[in-house]
Formats: structure tokens, C-alpha cells, sequence
């Protein structure tokens, strides 16, 4: 019953986050309740039996992603007039269109999992089975992460560099 | 002696080639003497090939070599010698020279008097060979060389977009009768396997049986050739127009020379008409309705080549006539005769129109007969020998042309009363021609009788004229020997009387003017007829509506190119396609992520409406 | 027991929610942060469909996407974040729209 409420809780919290974070206009700002909406959600893979994922949820998501996030920001030390602009930029006119497009797919979406019945099972999976599965089974899907990881590592390398020597 | 043959048609070639390359360069004395020399050396040794001919008239073949060889066919380029193209080839080149002669006075003021030359000269040697040739092939070349000369010397005065145009329908109404001419070479190599003449037509005979459906074919097709170079009907529309050229040039070729060439055919190849005795009567009666059609017309007409040229195509038609009924010596010698007086006409009206400052309406001449009295003597005697006044060498001819027409079973007398009718229409307009010109007031005042070049030639081709019917043409050997008894003496006696009586009529209407006929030609009817015949029958307006206009009309269609129209549209809509892809891509993000997202709306929608049990 | 747990289709239902939020974010904003904060919004909401629904057998598999999704957002970020520097050395501006001209 507990987890009941704390998920509802969660949930709530998770959207109420996310939509503040994507309309503020100040990029610190929603960075931050975007950093609230992946904690939520990480308590919501608490809730269901997925400690392993909410830990990985707090640790890279929460952590490192949106630091990284920080430092760039950091880095173009943007000015209050950009954060006007992008406020002058949230007008209907603007949003009207892709709201209605979001709008579909939502129902759409819905319509597709409302067939769908039954509970979550309460029952912990634990970082061990999911270390076996990962190295069982699916070994091959940890050898293309490594090279999707390695692939970013070395782009991300590249247009960085050449930003910080033309800088220079 | 023999060997020389080819010498003939090869000087005045020569000549025309040197005149063309030296063009502009050489004086005009020079021009003139190459011109006229090359021919006069090309009738001399005619004159002498011709005597020791007739001294021992055996036909003879002259290989010179061998014009091309493909498989089994090998055309040479070689002459064959008999009667027949010893009387084409003193026409064409005793003639020519006289023509020529005449052309250095006439031409004397032109510009381009070295180019004249040089188209004439390659058309003395043009119609050499075609009428030398003893292949169909060699002929060929000949009767397309001849074509291309009378188109160079019609629109010979081309700055006058009119008579290019006149030589344009020349050229293209007589390609008509070549194609057919050519389609009937296809059929007789065909069959019988060779274009040489004497052996092909010995094969003819071999292969073929009397009314066979083959030989009717062969000889139409060849009858199309020679309908389009003779202008009879009904491809004769482009003689009248081909009068733009020089007159000399319309003497020589439109009335001495290369219009008989469709005679030439049909004699050199009478062996294959005989077998068919249904193209003969197409033949005859073609020539016939020609003959009448043409004189008729040139009854009304006012313009004094056009009255010549219309008279050529109808004496052409007597010639066509005495093919048809087998008269094949007669057809040959009013050919011969025809050359004289006509180009002695010609010249004459040549000699009119160059001293009366380029007029031709016969209408505003009028008194010519002592301020030209040559000419005038030289007109009188053409037209007599024209309407075959008795004792001229026209009367000889076109006598037994009649009679041998009057003996043909069963149509004969018809041919015959037709014939009459053409010699009777004949003597009218002729004189009528001679009356208006040189008799009555004189209207224009002409600055000149004719010179020594232009007189020496009308002076002899009178003595021709009323001579030539005198001459014997050797080509009993060439042709069958036509039947010798006679018809009644009242026939003859209708036949030598027919032209008096137009000469008497025409001297009543025309002279004395005791006949009017203006109230008959002022009736209605009467302007009706006159604007009938005075447009040639209205064969023009017809073809014109018939061929030229769908023709023209058609043309201005496909001149907009509808087929590339259709691959045009295929090139827009991929245009079309292209332009609007190019504006998608605008380069603007959303529009790319809202684009993704309808298209992902879509596939959702349509996996929806596969039912669960089928996924 | 069964009464009381956590609906499956609740979870999707945030889940959804999540997405169609960061897809709107996705097309109304400008500034390529924003842009890519909004990819992360939606591949955080797809982790969480594959959790729900890895816990709804009670097997680890979802949580093991949940992990590919981990790498794959945080290469993309790493990149996309390189991308952004450029664009703003470029053309001083974080504005997509000016830079719609597709070359340096």
C-alpha cells in the first residue's frame, strides 16, 4: 500500500518536473528539475523491484549526464539575453502545431497500452541477475555498448579538441 | 571512231567544271568561247561519230569501266550506240550549241554570266549521259543530273524569292516521277536480274508473256518517270512556273531537250511496253488529255513563255500519243522536229523579251514586225512548223502521228479526231501568238533587232525548221517497223486541212477581227471557261488544296513537336517533384522533427488496423 | 497481495506521458540544449517502459535495455554536447535556425 502511494507520488513529481523543465527558459534552471524528474523516475525503479536501475539512474543519469550538461553551459557562459529570447520564443503560435502532433501520438500510444492488464510483481531483481544475464546471454549487446561508448568517447574528442584550439 | 563517243558528254563536263572552279577569274571573251566551244566540239564529233555511222549503222556498246559491283550487280559506266541516241544526241548538242550561241548575246549584261555557262554545259553532258547510257542506272544518273541542272538554271535569278520557288516546285513535282522511276528499276532488277538495256529488255521478252501483270507494273512505274520529267498530266503543274529561268534555258531545257527525255525512256524501252498493251493505252490517252488540256489553256493565256511553255507540254503529249499507238519512229521524229521549232520559238521570244526591256505580256507588244524583222520571219516560221502548216517539218511529224493513231483498231478514229482537235487548237493560238505580237499598233518600242549571236542562231534553226522534216532518222533497226499502207485519202486530206483552218480562224479573230468573240467571251459562261483555262484547268488550286495546304498544315503541327511534348511532361512532373523535395529540405530542424512525428503518426495509425491475432 | 501492487499500465502510462512531454519540448524549442535535454526526457521515458515491463515478469532482461539505453544516451550526449560547442563557436548563436544553412 505504501509503495502504492510513493509511486503515485513519484509519478507526479517525475511530470510536474519534466514539463517545468522543459519551459523555463534559463538552461540552469530546467537542467535542475530535469535532475528532479531522473530522480523520481529512479524512485519509481525502486518501487517496481529494479534497485540495480535505480542506482544506474541516480549514478550516470542524475550524475554524470546532466553534470556534463552543467559544464557546457558553464563553458558558453550564456547571458540573460539569450534566456529573453527564449521566453519570447513560447508563444501558441509556436507550440500550437507540435502540441497537436504530441497530442496523437499520446492518444495513440494510450489507446495501445489500455488493452494492457495485470501488476508489476513485486519481486526484487537484483544486481546479480541482472550481472548474470548481462554476461550471459547478452554478452554480444555489452561488446556493442562498449563500441557505441568508445565511438562517442572519440567524436566527442574530436570536436572538442579542435573547439578549444581554435579558442586558443 | 567509237572510242571517241565518250569524248562527247566528257568536253562539255569538263568545261562546266573549269567555269565553276575559275569563277570570277577568267573574262568574259573566255567564259564564252570554254561555254559555247566545249558544245560546239561535243556536235562536231557527234556530227562525225554520226556519219560514220550511218556509213555502217551498226549499233555498238563503249565500256569504259566498271561504276561499282555489288554481288551480282555491276553497273558500268558505259555508252551504248544505236539510231536512236544518235538523233538524241545531235538534238541535244547541235541544238545546244545554237542555244548556247544565242545565250552569250542574251546573257550578256548578267553577272553571273560564268555560272550560267557552267550549269548549262554540265546539262549538255547531264542529258549526254542519260541519253548515251546503256544501262537504266547510268540513265539515271543522267535524267537526276539533267533534274538538279533545270533546278539550278530555274531559280537561276535567285534573288527573286519567286522563281526559287518556282524552281523548288520544279524540282519536287518531277522527284515524285523519279520515285516511281526508281521503285520500277527495284522491280526490273528484280526480275530480271540486270539494268542493262538491250540485255535486260531481250530478257523481258524471254521471261515475260504479252499482258503479263508484272511487265503493266514495271512500265506504269517507268511511265511515273517519265510523266514527272515531261511534264504531262498530271505532273505537269511545275513546266508553266519553270518558265522563271532565262529564256534561253526554258529553250533548251523545257522545250528542246530534257522534257523529251520521258519520250526517250519510252522509246529506248518500247520492248517492255509492248508486252503490256494496257500501259500503251494509258500512255496513249495520258498524252492525249495532255495535249488538250495544254492547249486549251494556252488559247487563254497572256504571257508569251507561258503560251510556249504551255504548247510544249502539249506537243510533248503527241509525242506521248504516237508512243501509245506504237507510232514509236513518228513519237522520235516530231521529238526532233518539236526541238527545232520549238527552241526556235523560244529563242525568238528570248530575242522579244530581251529587246522589248523584259515584257512579256504579248498584250503590250504589238507591231514587232518591222522593227524586228528576224525575229519576226523567225517567229512566223516556228509557228507554222507549230501548227504544221503543210511543208513544214512540223507537218511531216504530227501527219504521221495522226494517220498512225487514225489506224489503231478499234479507239483509232477517236485518237485521231482528238488529235485534230489539239492540231486545230494548236494553229489558233499559235498564230493568234504571231498576230497579237508582231501585226496591229506597236505599244512598246523595242531598242534593237537581234545581233550576229543571237540572229545566226535563229537563222538556222529556221532552215531546221522548215527543213527538218525532210530528214530521214536512221533508227529503222531500233524500232518495229510500223505498218506501211495507208488510211483513206479523205483522212489525210481532214489531217493536212485541220491547221489551214486554224490559221484562217485565227486571222479572222486576231488580224482582221471580222470574228468577235467578245460577247461569247463576256458571258457569264464565257468568263467561267476563261478563268478556267486561263489557270491551267485549276489543276494548281487543286493540288495546292490537296497536298500543299494538309501538307503545310501538318507540318506547322509537328513543328511544335508533339512527341517531345510527351517526354516533356515526364521531364516536368519529375521537375515538379524535384522542386518541391528541394523546398523540403529547408534545413530547419523542427520542420524535420514534426515531419518524423506525422510520419510516425501515420505508421502507428495504419499498425492499428492490423487486427492483434495476425501480429 | 494482488490487489494492492503497482498496475502495469499506470507505469506505461507516466512512461507515455514522459515521451509525448519530451517530444513536445523536442519541436517547440530552439536552443540545442533544450533539444537535447528533450532527448533525454524521451529515452529516459523508453528505460522506463522496458523496466516496467521487465518487472512485470519479474526477469532482469528489461533492466539489461535500460542499461543499452544508459550507453547509448550517454555517447549521445558526449557527442552532442561537442556538437554544440561547435555551433556556438560557429555562429555564436545556439539557435537551430540560424544554423539551417547545412555547412561550416
Amino acid at each position: 500500500m505504501l509503495e502504492i502511494i510513493l509511486f503515485y507520488i513519484a509519478a507526479s513529481i517525475a511530470l510536474i518536473a519534466t514539463v517545468l523543465a522543459m519551459t523555463r527558459a534559463n538552461a540552469i534552471h530546467a537542467l535542475i528539475y530535469l535532475i528532479v524528474s531522473l530522480l523520481a523516475v529512479a524512485v519509481i525503479f525502486f518501487l517496481i523491484g529494479a534497485p540495480f536501475a535505480a542506482a544506474l539512474e541516480i549514478v550516470i543519469y542524475a550524475g554524470a549526464i546532466m553534470v556534463l550538461f552543467v559544464f557546457v553551459i558553464m563553458m558558453l557562459n550564456l547571458g540573460e539575453e539569450g534566456d529573453a529570447r527564449e521566453r519570447g520564443l513560447l508563444q501558441p503560435k509556436i507550440w500550437a502545431g507540435p502540441t497537436l502532433l504530441s497530442l496523437m501520438l499520446f492518444a495513440e500510444l494510450l489507446y495501445m497500452i489500455s488493452t494492457i492488464e495485470g501488476p508489476v510483481s513485486m519481486q526484487v531483481v537484483t544486481a546479480k541477475d541482472v550481472g548474470l544475464a548481462l554476461f550471459g546471454p547478452y554478452v554480444l549487446a555489452v561488446e556493442i555498448a562498449a563500441m557505441l561508448l568508445l565511438a562517442g568517447l572519440v567524436g566527442s574528442y574530436h570536436l572538442g579538441r579542435r573547439y578549444l584550439e581554435r579558442e586558443v | 571512231m567509237a572510242a571517241m563517243i565518250g569524248l562527247v558528254p566528257l568536253i562539255p563536263l569538263l568545261s562546266s567544271i573549269v567555269l565553276m572552279l575559275t569563277y570570277a577569274v577568267l573574262p568574259r571573251l573566255l567564259i564564252g568561247v570554254l561555254g559555247v566551244g566545249s558544245v560546239a566540239a561535243a556536235a562536231i564529233l557527234t556530227l562525225l561519230i554520226g556519219m560514220d555511222f550511218l556509213a555502217d549503222p551498226q549499233p555498238f556498246q563503249l565500256v569504259l569501266w566498271t561504276w561499282m559491283q555489288v554481288g551480282n550487280f555491276s553497273p558500268g559506266i558505259s555508252f551504248y550506240f544505236d539510231g536512236l541516241t544518235l538523233v538524241m544526241m545531235s538534238v541535244i548538242t547541235g541544238v545546244g550549241f545554237l542555244i548556247h550561241l544565242f545565250s552569250t548575246e542574251f546573257m550578256e549584261q548578267d553577272a553571273s554570266y560564268a555560272r550560267y555557262f557552267a550549269y548549262l554545259n554540265m546539262f549538255v553532258a547531264a542529258m549526254l549521259i542519260l541519253v548515251m547510257a546503256d544501262n537504266l542506272l547510268l540513265l539515271y544518273l543522267g535524267w537526276e543530273g539533267v533534274g538538279v541542272c533545270s533546278y539550278l538554271l530555274v531559280g537561276f535569278w535567285y534573288q527573286n524569292s519567286a522563281n526559287g520557288q518556282a524552281a523548288r516546285k520544279a524540282f519536287v513535282v518531277t522527284r515524285i516521277g523519279d520515285t516511281a522511276m526508281a521503285l520500277g528499276l527495284f522491280l526490273l532488277f528484280t526480275e530480271l536480274g540486270t539494268l542493262e538495256i538491250q540485255p535486260m529488255l531481250a530478257m523481258a521478252n524471254q521471261q515475260w508473256q504479252l499482258g503479263d501483270m508484272l511487265p503493266l507494273i514495271a512500265c506504269l512505274l517507268l511511265l511515273g518517270g517519265a510523266v514527272g520529267k515531261s511534264a504531262q498530266l498530271p505532273l505537269h503543274t511545275w513546266l508553266p512556273d519553270a518558265m522563271a529561268g532565262p529564256t534561253p534555258v526554258s529553250a533548251l531545257i523545257h522545250a528542246a531537250t530534257m522534257v523529251t527525255a520521258g519520250v526517250y525512256l519510252i522509246a529506248r524501252t518500247h520492248d517492255l511496253f509492248l508486252l503490256a498493251p494496257t500501259a500503251m493505252m494509258v500512255v496513249a490517252f495520258i498524252g492525249l488529255a495532255t495535249s488538250l488540256m495544254a492547249a486549251f489553256t494556252a488559247l487563254m493565256q497572256s504571257d508569251i513563255k507561258r503560251i510556249l511553255a504551255y504548247s510544249t507540254i502539249s506537243q510533248i503529249g503527241y509525242m506521248f500519243l504516237a508512243l501509245g499507238v506504237g507510232a514509236w519512229t513518228a513519237g522520235i521524229f516530231h521529238l526532233m522536229t518539236h526541238a527545232f521549232f520549238k527552241a526556235l520559238l523560244f529563242l525568238g521570244s528570248g530575242a522579244i523579251i530581251h529587246y522589248l526591256h523584259h515584257e512579256h505580256d504579248i498584250f503590250k507588244m504589238g507591231g514587232l514586225r518591222k522593227k524586228m524583222p528576224i525575229t519576226f520571219w523567225s517567229f512566223l516560221i516556228g509557228s507554222a512548223a507549230l501548227a504544221a502548216l503543210p511543208m513544214t517539218s512540223g507537218f511531216f511529224s504530227k501527219d504521221q502521228i495522226l494517220l498512225q493513231a487514225y489506224q489503231l483498231p478499234q479507239l483509232g478514229p477517236w485518237l485521231w479526231l482528238g488529235g485534230l482537235l489539239g492540231a486545230l487548237l494548236t494553229a489558233i493560238y499559235s498564230f493568234r501568238l504571231v498576230f497579237v505580237v508582231f501585226f496591229g499598233q506597236a505599244k512598246t518600242e523595242p531598242s534593237g533587232d537581234v545581233g550576229w549571236r543571237m540572229g545566226v542562231p535563229l537563222i538556222l534553226l529556221c532552215a531546221l525548221a522548215m527543213l527538218g522534216g525532210y530528214f530521214v532518222i536512221p533508227v529503222a533497226d531500233v524500232f518495229p517497223i510500223a505498218s506501211t499502207d495507208h488510211p483513206a485519202h479523205w483522212v489525210e486530206y481532214v489531217s493536212i486541212a485541220t491547221p489551214v483552218l486554224g490559221l484562217l480562224l485565227a486571222y479572222l479573230l486576231f488580224y482582221s477581227k471580222q470574228l468577235n468573240m467578245d460577247g461569247l467571251i463576256n458571258s457569264s459562261v464565257g468568263q467561267v471557261l476563261r478563268g478556267f483555262w486561263l489557270s491551267g484547268w485549276r489543276i494548281d488550286w487543286l493540288y495546292d488544296l490537296v497536298f500543299v495546304k494538309p501538307y503545310t498544315m501538318l507540318s506547322g503541327l509537328m513543328k511544335n513537336e508533339p512527341v517531345d511534348g510527351f517526354y516533356g511532361l515526364v521531364i516536368a512532373i519529375n521537375q515538379t517533384f524535384n522542386y518541391w523535395g528541394m523546398r523540403s529540405q529547408t534545413g530547419r530542424m523542427r520542420w524535420y522533427i514534426g515531419s518524423m512525428v506525422f510520419g510516425l503518426i501515420l505508421l502507428l495509425t495504419l499498425a492499428l488496423q492490423i487486427p492483434a491475432e495476425a501480429l | 497481495m494482488d490487489g494492492l501492487n503497482i498496475p502495469l499500465n499506470h507505469i506505461l502510462l507516466v512512461s507515455t506521458l514522459l515521451f509525448s512531454i519530451g517530444l513536445l519540448g523536442l519541436m517547440i524549442r530552439r536552443n540545442i540544449i533544450f533539444i537535447l535535454m528533450s532527448l533525454e526526457v524521451m529515452l529516459n521515458a523508453a528505460a522506463l517502459a522496458f523496466v516496467a515491463a521487465g518487472a512485470h515478469w519479474g526477469q532482469p532482461d528489461g533492466q539489461i535495455v535500460f542499461m543499452l539505453i544508459l550507453s547509448v544516451a550517454a555517447a549521445e550526449v558526449a557527442v552532442g554536447l561537442g556538437l554544440v560547442l561547435q555551433v556556438q563557436r560557429r555562429f555564436k548563436t545556439l539557435d537551430m535556425d540560424s544554423a539551417d544553412r547545412m555547412r561550416g
